[in-house]
């Protein structure tokens, strides 16, 4: 071949590849906007006057997953009827957590570069504060009283050569300021101060305003750490459990409890009674569940699924934590609930 | 010895040709091989731990380890690159099948789901890189007078590099276009790799580095073994062992509070725009004051980066200053590595020459990021770093020391 025939041949090829990847893209955004344009295929409260006890009474707070018009933004539905119709707030989230006078809501900002803040909201979701977190979203939760707020996020390495993930997880004042990366915390592993190199921590969950517990991961193993504020400690109380969160009566943690199948993770829910160290581990849900769970009641769990063959939603589940009863759908197309109880 | 290239002059670097400021056009034409290359591999790599949490809908934790594992496989494919590039005589083919390798990957990419499905398309894509390493810069090697090469490098280390920025930018702007268009960034990521690998194929000459023989020599490892050579591996991979990733001085940087938490992959951006800007200068040095030196006193910029962290003066001026540093550090040691380990040999030995330098830095800059892992968390990042520059600038003194015989031993190699 002549060098002007393989010039001309490459022309070509560019020439197919942009019209062929720009097409691709062109549809791609005109389907989006289509979906996205939808009105939801769930019930909804069509006045906000008529807002069925979703703005104020005992709600559920969650974002909704819906491939629709109000896709990523907040939904409130009943307590009393949490199939029943859902209201919209104009705030989105990608993670949320909330009280009856604070909503903490963890959100990817997209742009040419993406990042991601933490953002409190008052009962009207009026913004309070905005503070920039350091990676995409995971987890957060907020003290029963609504005084401190915490999260988890994923920190990658952008750069091609730059080697993998780790979690940031920090603890704030609500309206004020951060305690700090609690990897900075001192870390005591039954009964020894100890300062592993890899050391991640995640999932916190509050017991008081100075009390929480959360999941240190260390030399490929978790732990369940009880964590003071106030002396800067991590203090290791049982092995094997990930993303904790307290029953309302204080006295059990509900889990994933990791384990492998076909070579992947799987996790299964499971509850640690704190006094007798009892695990229940819950094999009544079939699938694998990557979430910290939410206690609805003191013997409901509350937790988000991938929503079968449709990419992107999600469905609330519940499931009892005293027997083997199947877990049922609760909220469909939600993710990350919030149980509120003025 | 074979001759390469009928035109190659046989001065010798400390008696540069005036006048001579072109590069080959197969350097550039390389060059934009591996811009749109990058373009390809950064763009998805800037969404990739999104897709994986929010579309996959991973845990993200484990994947780090898994592509900790992938960078040593890649780093010891590199030899075997390096090695059939000379064996066969033909480098550009070799490099053809590792951009190749990866341009598959990208295809396989848009129908993997699951970790387990995503982490093989990665490991093909990082197999693919670290073939087609070596082999690419002998070309450059071969396609360049010496006194020109520390130039030659630089443009296509600033070409390479000016891909690795637009990839990000690209990726982040057609999920702001279509916030669900991960498959989108994929599918421009392909069309990139197919550019790349049709630039390659089509318009880069085959032109064999060394006349083939009718039987030819089995590659001697010994050979590899020149005295240059095995001095500049001491060299590099001590010094390697004191070079601590840029993600830890960033995070370290992130620690003083000298900026806010978002704008953390911009550091990334801001160290390779400082790059490709000085890659080609810094290369005209390097051919002017001998490579070696200059690549020793590219670790000098890098003692300054660890000192300016470890003082933390003024928060926002020092981590502008550890841009500039770390950007100059680059650009004076990653392509001129290159260009004098491919001197440090014979001509037929040329790519596995430059593969061992390349492969001994990457692994002994893996051991150091793992062992500084160790000291950030038992003395805190900034005495860490006082540690670690403590012992660079011991070693500085000596390796510039030799400096000036590995030049010397770059000169007398026809």
């Amino acid at each position: 071949m002549s060098q002007r025939a393989r010039v001309s041949l490459f022309l070509a090829l560019v020439f197919v590849v942009v019209s062929g990847v720009t097409a691709y893209a062109v549809g791609s955004a005109a389907d989006y906007r289509e979906t996205h344009e939808r009105t939801p295929s769930v019930p909804t409260v069509s006045h906000p006057d008529q807002d069925a006890g979703t703005s104020t009474g005992p709600r559920i707070l969650f974002r909704h997953t819906g491939i629709d018009e109000s896709y990523g933004r907040v939904g409130a539905v009943s307590l009393d009827d949490p199939s029943g119709p859902r209201s919209f707030s104009d705030v989105s989230c990608d993670r949320l957590d909330a009280t009856a006078e604070v909503t903490a809501c963890l959100r990817t900002e997209r742009g040419v570069v993406t990042t991601y803040s933490l953002t409190e909201y008052d009962a009207d979701w009026h913004e309070q504060q905005r503070v920039a977190v350091p990676g995409i979203p995971s987890r957060t939760r907020l003290s029963a009283d609504g005084t401190l707020v915490a999260t988890t996020t994923f920190v990658s390495g952008h750069d091609y050569m730059q080697a993998g993930f780790s979690t940031a997880t920090e603890i704030r004042d609500v309206g004020g300021r951060g305690h700090g990366d609690l990897e900075r915390f001192a870390l005591v592993m039954d009964g020894e101060r100890v300062t592993p190199r890899d050391r991640n921590v995640w999932g916190v969950t509050f017991a008081d305003d100075d009390t929480f517990y959360a999941t240190v991961g260390t030399n490929g193993e978790t732990h369940l750490v009880q964590g003071s504020l106030s002396a800067r400690t991590l203090t290791s109380v049982a092995d094997q459990v990930e993303c904790p969160s307290l029953s309302p009566d204080g006295t059990r943690i509900a889990f994933k409890q990791a384990s492998t199948r076909d070579g992947r993770t799987w996790w299964t829910p499971a509850v640690l009674d704190l006094a007798s160290g009892e695990r229940t581990v819950l094999d009544a849900e079939r699938a694998s569940v990557d979430d910290q769970l939410e206690w609805l009641d003191d013997h409901t769990l509350l937790y988000g699924l991938p929503r079968e063959g449709e990419t992107g939603s999600t469905d609330v589940w519940a499931l009892d934590t005293r027997g083997s009863v199947p877990p049922r759908l609760l909220i469909a197309q939600a993710w990350s609930p919030a149980v509120v109880r003025p | 010895m074979y001759i390469t290239l009928s035109d190659r002059p046989a001065a010798s670097p400390a008696a540069p040709v005036a006048g001579r400021r072109r590069v080959a056009p197969v350097v550039v034409t390389l060059g934009l091989v591996s811009l749109v290359t990058d373009i390809s591999s950064e763009s998805v790599a800037a969404i990739l731990p999104l897709y994986l949490t929010a579309v996959v809908g991973l845990s993200a934790i484990s994947y780090g380890l898994v592509d900790a594992l992938y960078q040593g496989v890649s780093a010891l494919v590199r030899i075997g690159g390096g090695w059939a590039a000379d064996r066969g005589g033909h480098p550009k083919w070799v490099a053809f099948v590792g951009y190749g390798l990866s341009a598959v990957a990208r295809f396989f990419l848009l129908f993997s789901t699951g970790l387990a499905a995503i982490s093989t398309v990665i490991a093909a894509d990082r197999v693919g890189k670290g073939l087609r390493t070596a082999p690419r810069d002998a070309m450059i090697s071969a396609a360049t007078p010496p006194e020109s090469l520390g130039h030659a490098f630089g443009v296509h280390r600033a070409l390479d590099t000016a891909g690795a920025a637009i990839g990000p930018l690209i990726a982040f702007a057609v999920l702001w276009w279509i916030p669900d268009g991960y498959l989108t960034v994929m599918v421009v990521s392909f069309g990139f790799a197919v550019l790349g690998v049709a630039l390659l194929g089509l318009l880069v000459p085959d032109r064999p580095v060394v006349e083939r023989r009718q039987d030819r020599a089995p590659v001697r490892w010994r050979e590899v073994a020149q005295p240059g050579l095995v001095r500049l591996l001491v060299v590099a991979g001590a010094l390697g062992l004191v070079t601590v990733g840029d993600g830890f001085l960033y995070l370290a940087l992130l620690d003083l509070g000298g900026f806010a938490a978002h704008w953390f992959p911009l550091l990334y951006v801001g160290t390779n725009v400082v790059y490709l800007t000085l890659a080609v200068p810094v290369g005209r040095l390097a051919d002017r004051r001998g490579k070696a030196k200059v690549l020793i006193a590219g670790h000098g910029a890098l003692l300054a980066a660890y000192a300016v962290v470890a003082l933390s003066l003024d928060a926002t001026a020092s981590t502008l200053l550890v841009l500039l540093l770390l950007g100059t550090f680059y650009a004076a040691t990653d392509g001129v590595i290159a260009a004098l380990a491919g001197r440090l040999v014979p001509d037929e030995l040329r790519a596995s020459g430059i593969a061992s330098a390349q492969t001994v830095v990457a692994l002994a800059r893996m051991a150091s990021s793992a062992a500084f892992g160790a000291l950030w968390f038992v003395l805190g990042p900034q005495q860490a770093l006082v540690v670690v520059g403590g012992v660079l600038l011991l070693a500085l003194p000596a390796a510039f020391a030799t400096a000036r015989g590995l030049d010397l031993d770059a000169a007398e190699l026809p």
